[in-house]
């Protein structure tokens, strides 16, 4: 057994042959238990990484493997789907059923897990999400929030070992998209799932252990979120921004407050600023 | 408001009827159908009559749900009666007066085919109002299943309607809110003749079939990410099993073939 559970080796992909390269020779292992965010910006290849990471896409050159199956190999596709569960960014254009079980069920049924079974993982997927009472409701008649935690437990029914998401908070207001947030961070560490965490905002990936930033196909940085994100101006150039407690903290040591580097959001920052006085 | 909209005309309340398995509610509906043109004399709509109404009461329908399915059946009963009423070549004159002819067949007829039209419909919304869409289509795939062999798509048909009924308030929601946008830059639906309004409608199709494909295939990559591979080899959330309740309800239901018949 690989001690990566998703890992990319000299992955190059592109949409159609002979077209320019989307991603260029990325090279990613990603560990179990851990929880990485990949941040970049539009076509910067970070999509494009998702898909290739439970399958969608079979790499044009290098390898992808997932539990330490090749994606390329067509008798793997279904397990590594199963380990590798994917949220996409539109809560309506995942779920499949007009009913919440049945659509959290849609997975169990394609997977062939017996009947009988079935149920039991319904109600604790949904329990994890917080959404069991809305079982027998119907998605249109929830808020975009909640379709996704309905699209995460369609996933964790399948109880896989790694959940991508691919911009799942991007169409959210900021209410359902700190819940989905928690509940992914929580399932993490509850769970130990390995979450790949596809995003543009930089409060989120600051809350991510770890942080990717992909520019133009190509995997420029790789590190703790103190790491990349004190590499400021690196990070506008490539018209990134950095999130706003870590700007205010190169600030405020640019004007010889001695704060850390660390404190990452609001509460941590105005903890070390009280400090400084 | 468009949020709110529920789908099908399925009335959520317990009762044995709501219990039968889909796929003998199906076969029954069809059954009761056959029924209603089986019968040639008027007698034979008193047990039609008595067999709907005995399914409302077990199902805990109010009548007057039955009732608002034929209301938007009225015109078109109306035409079938009086059609049939002036047009029918009968012996037995009751009325004649200048070109118009009414005669005793002529009368009967046109009351038997209003009121097979009449229990035709309240047959059908007995099921739709009994059955969730969701359950419905499960029952017509397993009903349909065995035409797999020689190469029916009973699953996809299944799937394709599964999701079509998911997607339409989505896409009712949609609609509303490209026509609001249109509305908002000067776009008039309202006003015109019939053809004026109904080019009015080509700037709200073309977005809403412009993202009608894209959620197609949004959703095509999202069902193979959870291991959709078709039919095969797919379990079944849903359990249908035979319970005694079906037993009865084809009793009845051939109890009621077998009368119509003889009358």
């Amino acid at each position: 057994m690989d001690k990566f559970i998703l890992q990319t080796e000299n992955v190059s992909y592109a949409y159609e042959e002979g077209e320019g390269l989307a991603l260029k020779n990325v090279s990613l292992g990603f560990r179990a238990g851990e929880m990485t965010a990949v941040l970049g910006h539009n076509g910067s290849g970070k999509s494009t990484l998702a898909k290739l990471l439970n399958g969608l896409y079979i790499p044009t050159e290098g390898k992808v493997t997932v539990c330490g199956m090749d994606t390329s190999d067509d008798t793997h596709t279904w397990d590594i789907r199963r380990n590798a569960g994917m949220v996409f960014q539109n809560p309506d254009n995942q779920l499949v059923a007009s009913i919440v079980r049945d659509d959290v069920g849609f997975g169990l049924e394609n997977i062939g897990v017996p009947s009988e079974e079935m149920p039991a993982r319904i109600e604790k997927a949904l329990n994890a999400v917080g959404m069991l009472q809305f079982i027998d409701r119907a998605p249109h008649m929830l808020s975009g929030g909640q379709k996704q935690r309905i699209a995460i437990a369609g996933i964790l029914a399948m109880q896989p070992r790694a959940l991508i998401l691919d911009e799942a908070t991007a169409m959210l207001d900021p209410k359902g998209r700190q819940d989905v947030f928690d509940i992914v961070q929580r399932l993490n560490r509850e769970q130990g799932i390995t979450v790949v965490w596809i995003t543009h905002f930089m409060e989120e990936a600051a809350r991510c252990g770890r942080v990717i930033v992909m520019h133009e196909g190509c995997c420029v940085m790789d590190g703790t979120p103190e790491q990349v994100f004190t590499r400021a101006e690196e990070m506008r150039a490539m018209r990134l921004d950095v999130p706003p407690m870590v700007a205010l903290g190169d600030l405020l040591r640019a004007r010889g407050l001695p704060v850390s580097r660390e404190a990452m959001d609001v509460d941590a920052m105005a903890r070390e600023v009280l400090k400084c006085q | 408001m468009l949020k709110d909209i529920t789908l099908g005309q399925y009335y959520p309340v317990k009762s044995p009827v709501h219990n039968l398995d889909p796929r003998i509610k199906i076969i029954l509906t069809i059954a009761f159908i056959v029924a209603v043109f089986l019968g040639t004399s008027l007698w034979a709509f008193i047990p039609v009559a008595a067999y709907i109404i005995l399914a409302a009461v077990l199902a805990h329908l109010p009548l007057k749900l039955l009732l608002k399915g034929i209301k938007p059946l009225r015109i078109i009963l109306i035409f079938t009666f009086l059609l049939n009423l002036f047009f029918n070549a009968g012996e037995t004159v009751l009325l004649e007066v200048w070109k118009i002819r009414i005669t005793l067949e002529g009368l009967l007829t046109a009351i038997r085919f209003s009121m097979r039209l009449v229990f035709l419909v309240s047959g059908a919304s007995l099921l739709t109002l009994t059955t969730p869409p969701v359950v419905l289509t499960d029952g017509m795939e397993r009903l349909l299943s065995p035409l797999r062999k020689i190469g029916f798509p009973a699953h996809e048909l299944a799937m394709m309607m599964s999701i079509a009924l998911r997607f339409i308030p989505v896409l009712l929601e949609e609609a509303d809110k490209i026509m609001k946008a249109q509305m908002a830059r000067g776009a008039d639906f309202e006003s015109g003749n019939l053809i004026q309004r109904a080019k009015s409608m080509v700037p709200l199709l073309v977005p809403l079939f412009v993202s009608a494909f894209r959620r197609a295939g949004d959703l095509a990559m999202a069902m193979e990410a959870r291991c959709y591979h078709g039919g095969e080899g797919r379990t079944r959330l849903r359990v249908l099993k035979l319970t005694m309740n079906d037993l009865y309800a084809c009793l009845i239901t051939a109890a009621l073939i077998v009368i119509v018949v003889l009358i």
